[in-house]
């Protein structure tokens, strides 16, 4: 393993985050303020408690994964994709390094920023809520494996891209209706039974439900389907990263 | 002297069918300076992309040092240095980070000291702190060069390394070369510039159509393939070659004061003697008389259109 090569991947895509860092944090900040603001004082405090949790705070978990989904894949995406556009990837290309340390480097640096992301709305959160989370360490664990999860689709998702027009179609188009869909605001037993069953096709389901399940023990799918669920997406990201790097495909002429 | 890179039987053929490289071969021997001289799409830049990695050979075998590109890539890519074509530089870093960056990338500790060195050997100590974005084109360059020497690599591609460059930085690069040269660093330049080979490099290679069509030594070459001009300037114009100068096949310069006659320098008979002669009879007097060795410009136009006829 070549920890120098993915140091100084992990250092550099790093400095891109702190050059902009009063964005990268104020952004989140503002956009949850603004959500607790309009769906947790204005509408919430004339809804009822969703499953025994008021919805201010019933919301938080898919409010936290809404913004780290989206982040993720931004930031992956573009990470990749930059050297691409500007033509840096050369150093990369003829780097003596594997798949797998530029996918740490690059992943790695992308699910940092989006964890940090997910913890400065959480810490927002506590502002505007009463939030006592029930199981932490598995609320980490999925936080965790959902920024890596979805920094990797984010990575595929780069080296896909021709045009920055391509680079934010599938955040736009696939991601944010699948994540507003997948119970980030709602509980799926609040659905019609059909659109119950519809709606477990959205593979964001099962991460919104686990990590509610770690903040209010309380889960639409069983946890042990939402971490098989959580996983299996992450190793078909892996292996589709792996056939890129071994074919080439849209790197490598 | 061993060779440090081997390139044997060498094929690429994109995707659209467009065979960029034919069963090249070529060795590169440790510690010269190569010069690839090529017209646009010769298929230099194919060449050195393959041996860097970035491109996928179709066939052949390239060895580097003895071992091969792809199942010993993490040696070879580690003694390789590539500085490209295009400025291709991230815009918002600085100069150190960038710099540091490729030494870590290429599995290099850091070590200050060194990159210090090589900012200051490219003149660019007192920017090292400067964003990128904020450079000249030929800083830029500069910036290239010190990121592939930033991993003490022991071959380097140089590929169009001065071109957009105004005439004293390409003095100073060649300057840089010919240091790097001295510590030992095998060097693999293609270039435009006809005189920046000529300037500095040991051996010729040219490619056109993605085949070599010759690699030879450049003093030997210029030597072998070098024509000579005698130029004579006359007293009195004249309006044609005299009949009795009909078999020189000399040309007559339009204002008519001078014949230029070229010869081959190798041959056993140059024909000096009888022209000289011969002119005296045509009653021509002679005002001066220079000689021309013909450069390596001449020779590599020369091979590129006998190879397209």
């Amino acid at each position: 393993m070549n920890f120098q090569a993915v140091g100084a991947i992990y250092t550099f895509e790093m400095a891109r985050f702190f050059r902009t860092l009063k964005q990268s944090f104020l952004s989140p900040v503002l956009s949850t303020t603004l959500y607790f603001v309009v769906f947790g004082t204005a509408i919430g405090s004339r809804m009822e408690a969703v499953d025994g949790v008021e919805y201010g705070a019933f919301i938080v978990p898919g409010l936290i994964m809404l913004s780290v989904m989206t982040q993720s894949i931004s930031n992956a995406s573009f990470g990749i994709y930059f050297p691409k556009f500007i033509g840096t990837i050369y150093e990369l290309l003829s780097a003596p390094v594997n798949f797998l340390e530029i996918v740490v480097g690059y992943v790695g640096a992308a699910a940092t920023k989006s964890l940090f992301i997910g913890l400065v709305i959480l810490g927002t959160a506590y502002l505007f809520v009463d939030l006592d989370i029930q199981h932490p360490i598995a609320m980490v664990c999925f936080l965790v494996l959902t920024c890596l999860s979805f920094s990797l689709l984010g990575f595929i998702i780069g080296i896909w891209a021709g045009n920055f027009e391509q680079l934010n179609l599938v955040p736009m188009l696939v991601v944010t209706p699948l994540v507003f869909l997948g119970g980030s605001f709602y509980s799926i037993t609040m659905l019609p039974p059909i659109w119950q069953t519809v709606t477990m096709f959205n593979p964001v389901v099962y991460l919104i439900s686990g990590f509610r399940w770690a903040f209010f023990g309380q889960a639409d799918v069983a946890i042990g389907v939402s971490l098989g669920a959580i996983s299996l997406f992450t190793l078909a990201c892996l292996a589709f990263i792996w056939w890129i790097f071994k074919t080439g495909w849209r790197i490598r002429s | 002297m061993a060779a440090i890179v081997s390139v044997q039987n060498v094929r690429k053929t994109y995707a659209d069918g467009f065979e960029a490289l034919k069963n090249v071969n070529l060795e590169i021997k440790e510690g010269e300076i190569i010069a690839l001289l090529g017209p646009n799409g010769a298929g230099k830049t194919t060449l050195i992309s393959t041996i860097c990695g970035i491109s996928s050979l179709t066939s052949g075998k390239i060895n580097v040092d003895g071992m091969d590109i792809s199942s010993d890539y993490r040696k070879v890519r580690a003694m390789i240095g590539l500085v490209p074509q295009e400025i291709a530089l991230e815009p918002f870093e600085t100069v150190i980070n960038s710099v540091k960056f490729s030494r870590g990338l290429f599995g290099k500790k850091k070590n200050t000291a060194y990159l210090d060195e090589i900012l200051k050997t490219l003149s660019l100590f007192d920017k090292k702190n400067a964003k990128v974005m904020t450079l000249s084109g030929g800083m830029k360059r500069r910036v290239l060069i010190a990121k592939a020497l930033a991993h003490e690599p022991r071959v380097l591609f140089l590929d169009e390394p001065t071109a957009g460059v105004d005439v004293e930085l390409r003095k100073d690069m060649w300057n840089t070369v010919a240091k790097l040269k001295k510590q030992g660093v095998t060097i693999i330049l293609t270039t435009h510039y006809i005189e920046e080979a000529e300037a500095i490099a040991d051996r010729i290679a040219v490619i056109n159509g993605g085949e070599i069509l010759l690699i030879e030594d450049k003093d030997a070459l210029i030597a072998r393939m070098g024509k000579k001009k005698i130029r004579i300037d006359l007293v009195d114009p004249s309006t044609e070659v005299p009949a009795q100068l009909a078999s020189y096949d000399l040309d007559l310069a339009a204002d008519g004061k001078a014949l230029t006659y070229t010869y081959d320098i190798n041959s056993e008979r140059t024909g000096i003697t009888g022209l000289l002669n011969d002119l005296q009879a045509a009653g021509l007097q002679m005002r001066d008389v220079q000689t021309q060795q013909s450069s390596l410009e001449d020779i590599f136009v020369g091979l590129v259109q006998e190879d397209t006829k």
